[in-house]
């Protein structure tokens, strides 16, 4: 210990002092002598030295012992110069067990200076080091909605649901390789079949509604999360607490395998998921002092504040961010039916700007002829094209508004397959892309490419007969074959010229800031 | 609760007076099981847990000691009416309605039927319907009908239904004998859609699901007593009818506290599904559309909505009729996978049995005799050289050596002497046939019965 150190080297100065002094009324034989025994000391030396210095590095770089530290650096020197002259004269008993005890301790300071000196470096050097291991992943899991094709995924998949008594529906007819791992359903085997009539696991209104979304009869974002949002109403308004359990644990339990019965019937979309969040923290946020009542009065009306700030209000502030962007002579291209692009249209339309607007459609979903339709019952003047035309259209638009599915965290977006076609082309022609798009919609993960996570419809939609003749009808004999429906498609930035939110007309670059204000206001 | 079960079994066989003289309709045995056993298995294996049981006090006391029906499961809310009092269907439920407290399902007992039911509850979900029913194609029975002299006339009672493209949407309903000048078809119908299907060849399975608004309607709208007869043309007319506009139906509604005129429309109001604003929401703002073309939205706008589920594979009949019923004695043991031969029946090595018959418990078959694609009831006793073909024999019935029966229908308790040859009868129950007797194409029943001319 540099403290033995300390406590012996003032022995062995006393010892070199007097020796100093001695020398000076040395002869020279002594002095030859002398000059012997310092070449012995300095071979030895070098020995403990090296020991030494090592133990006085470690010992400068542990906090605290920098003083003492320091010290025995010209101690130990002096210590071993100390001990040569003194072991020839005269060894005492005591001055051996000086001697054992210094090397003991010298020892074990050599060890533990070892040991602090390793935890020294590793501490100045862990603060760089640890970055670099917050980053290494911690294996992120991947959603199970993505790994179809691995049957370990599967089956755990298979044991949730069995626990929550939800039937598992069967994927349907040959995927396309690249998207095997994501689910393929039929729409004639509805998952109502496994259930029994009349429902008791699940809440009929939510039964009704998985119905519907699997056959199509709520589509479209917006139209989703208000019906998902309505079904919760009624579910909230017909729950009973069971004795012993708290409001806020049992509800939230209580929703999750009708979010999974939902899955199943059609995977969630972003809006829906948000949706979801909103709700179970509002419900985890009740007091327990709070009576049933109050509690479900509580719920019902945060669900209609979040309805009415998220949709109605948000697409009403869109809509007069929109306007401003649309001007008399304007000739406006919109893809698909998107809720919101129809509502701005109508809502420019009754301010009486004189605009034209060209309506692109896609199959197998032809969506655009709802859209069509709703514009012309207002009295828009419109052109009807498939997305095969865009090209030979798109000199004569002036500008192209989008709707969006989803806002990812990167900036693309995410919506309806072709839109990002759309978006290219226009931005070969240099027309302005603009997407409205509310902020409940946004979402926090990241994505480059649509293969990733998609939806896979019903390969069956693709199926057309015409003139009495359905080419398609045996497409699963044909081993070569693989039919495939996709709904979503990602939209770099690059092609996106503004998005218009609620919050006002933000850069597609911006919407992680948006998410992260988000989330401090949570 | 989502929907209530309301099983029908309180008619009087209408059709088939001489079967069901002394036995009531709904336990007529079916391949050795009672008929109203058919819809509550039907019941029971998809999911319901009880069913309200409209019937008489008769019928009760018949199933209470049945022992396949104390086999079922379900649990059975029985609610007997009177017996000759002339309720229909309407009024039955009616009179039930403080019981129901959801949307219904109401099946007849007669209904023979191997049906998906999720298909039918399946329309009357997605769509929020007000009806959702199954129909058939219908089943040409090739059977003669014992005791009937000339043809039987086919085209009388015919059903005219409508159906739009895709087949699901019931847009018209009529039966012949209501269609006295001949079919006219709205115009409003033909402008909402263009392209519809008639239909005659098809059979109403009497299965309906309606929504509690309907019930609710019923017991206003006092004038209303058969579901299928009244009730359901009248909603499916009512689906077209101009006041079905919301906007309209408010200004009626004025009008009618002030003139007290026709209530009816006033109970559209109760029918017609008020969307709340949310659903309403969620709707306008879902780019689905159930039709194309037109500048109208979906279901044009309409809140009344009478779906139907034609099936056009399996087995789906109503044994109301005499050859239906022999027709579902034939094909019911198919359904279900149970031994041909009764386990406690008694039947001798020398005897020719067909693969299509079955023989019911504590029967006894003695040799020599031979039995093809027929059904025997329980505890009856067949002796040596009988031939029985193409019939139904039903429970305790004792037919003596030698005789020949084909294509009858034997009713319970008879007994047939020796040597006695039946073709194409109808024995009525608690008979006696005298030895050596020959009868072709007859009804056998007893003199009490007669009297009802």
């Amino acid at each position: 210990m540099a403290d033995g150190g300390v406590t012996d080297g003032p022995d062995k100065n006393d010892d070199v002092e007097r020796a100093k002094c001695e020398g000076k009324e040395m002869t020279k034989e002594e002095k030859q002598r002398l000059r012997k025994e310092k070449k012995q000391q300095k071979k030895s030396k070098e020995k403990k030295d090296d020991a030494a210095s090592q133990e006085s590095e470690k010992g400068k770089k542990s906090d605290g012992k920098s003083s003492p530290a320091s010290q025995p650096l010209p101690k130990p020197t002096t210590q071993k110069e100390a001990p040569a002259p003194a072991d020839k004269p005269a060894k005492s008993k005591a001055e051996l067990k000086a001697e054992r005890r210094a090397r003991q301790e010298a020892d074990r300071a050599s060890k533990q200076g070892s040991k602090k000196g390793e935890v020294g470096p590793q501490a100045s050097a862990g603060k760089p080091k640890a970055p670099p291991s917050e980053l290494q992943p911690v294996v992120k899991r991947l959603p199970e909605h993505m790994q179809v094709d691995n049957p370990d995924v599967l089956k755990k998949l298979a044991k949730k649901l069995e626990r929550q008594q939800i039937p598992l529906r069967l994927d349907y007819g040959y995927k396309v390789s690249l998207f095997s791992h994501l689910h393929q359903y039929s729409r004639k085997a509805p998952l109502t079949q496994q259930l029994s009539i009349p429902s008791t696991v699940i809440h009929p209104a939510i039964v009704r509604l998985g119905l519907q979304y699997s056959q199509g009869i709520v589509a479209g974002s917006n139209a989703r999360s208000v019906a998902l949002l309505h079904a919760f109403k009624q579910v909230i308004s017909d729950y009973t607490t069971p004795p012993n359990e708290e409001l806020s644990r049992d509800l939230v339990n209580k929703l999750k395998p009708y979010i999974s019965f939902l899955n199943q019937c059609r995977p969630l979309s972003a809006s829906m998921g948000n949706a979801i969040k909103y709700i179970k923290k509002e419900i985890s946020n009740i007091p327990s002092q709070c009576k049933e009542e109050e509690a479900k009065r509580k719920l019902l009306n945060c669900i209609e504040c979040y309805i009415n700030e998220k949709i109605i209000l948000a697409a009403k502030a869109i809509a007069k961010y929109s306007i401003e962007k649309i001007s008399d002579g304007d000739v406006i291209l919109v893809y698909g039916c998107s809720s919101l692009v129809n509502h701005i249209l109508c809502e420019a339309f009754e301010k009486a700007i004189k605009f034209h607007v060209i309506v692109v459609d896609s199959r197998p979903r032809l969506e655009g002829r709802e859209a069509l339709r709703r514009l012309v019952q207002r009295g828009i003047s419109c052109t009807y094209v498939l997305i095969s035309a865009v090209s030979y259209i798109l000199p004569e638009v002036s500008k192209v508004f989008l709707g969006a599915h989803a806002l990812l965290a990167n900036g693309y977006v995410m919506s309806r397959v072709g839109t990002s076609q759309i978006a290219l082309v226009a931005k070969a022609f240099n027309v302005p892309v603009l997407v409205c798009c509310e902020t409940y919609k946004f979402c926090d993960r990241v994505q480059t490419d649509s293969f990733v996570s998609n939806e896979l419809d019903d390969p069956d939609d693709l199926i057309v007969t015409r003139k009495g003749k359905t080419q398609l009808e045996d497409w699963q004999q044909v081993d070569s074959l693989g039919l495939l429906n996709l709904v979503y498609d990602v939209t770099p930035p690059d092609f996106v010229d503004l998005v218009i939110t609620d919050l006002g007309m933000i850069p597609c670059t911006s919407v992680p800031v948006v998410l992260r204000v988000k989330n401090v206001d949570q | 609760m989502e929907l209530q079960a309301v099983l029908m079994a309180a008619g009087g066989g209408s059709r088939m007076t001489d079967l069901t003289f002394n036995n009531p309709k709904p336990m007529l045995p079916v391949g050795n099981k009672p008929l109203v056993w058919y819809p509550l298995n039907l019941l029971e294996r998809v999911g319901f847990e009880e069913v309200i049981v409209i019937t008489t006090k008769e019928v009760n006391k018949m199933m209470s000691t049945d022992p396949k029906i104390k086999d079922v499961k379900i649990k059975l809310d029985v609610v007997c009416i009177q017996e000759d009092g002339d309720m229909g269907t309407a009024d039955a439920l009616r009179h039930i309605h403080q019981k129901i407290k959801s949307d219904i399902l109401v099946v007849s007992c007669d209904l023979i039927t191997d049906v998906a039911l999720h298909e039918v509850v399946d329309l009357f979900r997605a769509h929020n319907a007000t009806v959702a029913m199954l129909m058939s194609k219908a089943h040409e029975f090739t059977e003669i009908v014992p005791g009937q002299k000339g043809k039987k006339k086919t085209a009388e009672q015919r059903d005219f239904v409508g159906v739009d493209q895709s087949s699901k949407r019931l847009l018209f309903m009529a039966n012949e004998a209501d269609l006295e000048d001949g079919l006219s078809i709205r115009k409003s119908i033909m402008r909402k859609h263009p392209r519809m299907h008639l239909k005659t060849g098809l059979v109403d399975a009497h299965l309906y699901c309606l929504k509690k608004a309907v019930v609710d309607f019923l017991t206003e709208n006092k004038s209303i007593s058969s579901i299928r007869g009244e009730l359901v043309p009248y909603l499916v007319r009512k689906q077209f009818s101009k006041t079905t506009d919301s906007h309209k139906v408010k200004e009626d509604a004025e009008d009618q506290n002030q003139k007290k005129s026709d209530c009816s429309t006033n109970h559209e109001i109760l029918i017609s599904s008020r969307d709340e604003p949310l659903l309403q929401l969620s709707q306008e703002r879902s780019c689905w559309n159930d039709h194309h073309g037109d500048m109208s939205e979906a279901y044009h706008g309409g809140k009344l909505r009478c779906y139907v589920h034609i099936m056009d594979q399996g087995l789906c009949f109503r044994a109301n009729t005499i050859p239906a019923y022999m027709e579902a004695n034939r094909l019911t043991p198919k359904l279900f996978e149970e031994p041909a031969v009764h386990p406690s029946a008694v039947i001798s090595d020398r005897c020719q049995m067909g693969s299509d018959s079955i023989i019911g418990a504590l029967s006894q078959v003695a040799d020599k005799t031979s039995i093809k694609r027929s059904t025997i009831g329980n505890s009856t006793t067949i002796k040596e050289k009988v031939k029985v073909t193409n019939s139904i024999i039903m429970h305790g019935v004792t037919i003596e050596e030698g005789c020949n029966i084909q294509s009858s229908v034997i009713c319970s308790n008879v007994v047939i002497g020796r040597g006695a040859d039946l073709k194409h009868c109808l024995v009525g129950s608690g008979q006696q046939i005298d030895s050596d007797a020959e009868r072709n194409n007859e009804v056998i029943v007893g003199t009490d019965q007669l009297m009802e001319i």
